[in-house]
């Protein structure tokens, strides 16, 4: 009744499970977990502050970890006209 | 008006967490708002088994101790646009699930999406209480085994005691159904494996579906796909079609792809 039992498995799913996982875990064993990211995100937030007059929520910070590099992409919002000379 | 659902157990690996990816996948492409929660603090998984494990920046601990705001810690499904999800915290500190936290985040989650889905860890201890307590449904994961029967009769009465349906005053109970996952009828019909009739006479609580055991979900967790977003499988459609009834459709009960009037009209007649 269903053709999945027809079709060929994808051979590759176990493979895709042990790459995952392997990403994962050696970003959750080294010194770069998430962990440290609520405090990243208050320095940046000070830092900038030095600076210019932004508001609390105003930082997003998204990751995206990946097998050679990881990506960190932090967007700040501010209102234009609250500059500080 | 959103609805939050918590899918338990008691006891541990019966399926909740395929289950809560399954559901709240196939609520998502039925159109509904939906998030998915992992309660399961410490040993944080619905992740990987969304296929998001990746993203994850902050987690539910995060926002209730004040470090992130609720849209930072979202996941948006890069599949599905109104899919999202809320991994929990890797902390060994259970306690960091405070009651007042918990219902903050629920409440801000409230005005966003339709559907609230709780994947409870596995016990009966804080974090599989504070995973039903606001519950409005309860969707109990059973497999079809003398311990899993147990634990889940257990789950019901404090599904109906110890949750905010149950102590406020003048509220309905929550609405509880029970999900029978990994049905080997190959096993039943050998005498190895209680029947969903047997089960459902024992719990006494209405049907919501019969996933059967299918390599399909050990594929899509692979994937790290929800098994209702994979090819075909028995197991997709029979989440499909828990979907269906959870959102109040009436659909046939199948067990592997056959229909059972019989076990629709029984149970029909026990569940008043
Ligand atoms: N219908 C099914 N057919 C085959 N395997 C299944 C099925 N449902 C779940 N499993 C497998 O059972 C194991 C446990 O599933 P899952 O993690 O969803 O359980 P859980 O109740 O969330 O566990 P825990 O109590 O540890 O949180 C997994 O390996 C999963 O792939
Ligand atoms: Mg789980």
């Amino acid at each position: 009744m269903f053709g999945f039992s027809l079709k060929p498995r994808k051979p590759n799913a176990a493979q895709t499970a042990k790459d995952r996982l392997q990403i994962l875990l050696a970003h959750e064993r080294s010194g770069a977990s998430p962990d440290c990211l609520p405090e990243l995100q208050r320095d940046i937030l000070e830092a900038i502050r030095k600076h210019m007059k932004i508001d609390r929520d105003a930082i997003d910070i998204k990751m995206e970890r990946g097998e050679g590099l990881s990506s960190l992409e932090i967007n700040i919002e501010f209102p234009a006209d609250q500059r500080k000379a | 008006m959103s609805k939050i659902i918590v899918v338990t157990s008691g006891k541990g690996g019966v399926g909740k967490t395929t289950t809560s990816a399954a559901i709240s996948a196939g609520l998502a492409k039925r159109g509904h708002k939906t998030v998915v929660i992992d309660f399961d603090v410490g040993l944080r998984n619905l992740d990987m088994i969304m296929g998001c494990e990746r993203r994850v920046v902050f987690d539910f601990i995060n926002v209730i101790q004040g470090d992130a705001k609720l849209k930072q810690a979202l996941i948006r499904d890069k599949r599905l646009d109104n899919l999202a999800v809320l991994p929990t915290s890797q902390t060994r500190d259970k306690d960091a699930l405070t009651q007042e936290g918990v219902e903050a985040v629920l409440n801000e989650l409230k005005e966003e999406f339709d559907y609230i889905i709780c994947d409870s860890p596995a016990g009966i201890e804080r974090g599989a209480l504070m995973a039903m307590y606001y519950a409005d449904e309860a969707i109990v994961v059973t497999n079809p085994e003398v311990s899993s029967v147990r634990d889940s009769d257990r789950v019901l009465g404090l599904l109906q005691s110890k949750t905010h349906r149950a102590e406020e005053e003048g509220a309905e109970p929550i609405k509880a159904q029970v999900l029978i996952t990994r049905h080997d009828q190959a096993r039943i019909d050998k005498g190895e494996m209680m029947t969903v009739e047997d089960v459902l006479e024992i719990l006494a609580v209405p049907l919501l579906g019969i996933i059967p055991e299918s390599p399909a979900v050990l594929r899509a967790s692979n994937m790290g796909v929800p098994v209702v977003l994979d090819d075909p499988s028995a197991a997709a459609s029979a989440y499909e079609d828990a979907v269906a009834r959870l959102v109040g459709e009436q659909v046939e009960m199948k067990i592997g792809g056959e229909r059972r009037p019989g076990l629709i009209s029984r149970l029909f007649g026990r569940t008043a």
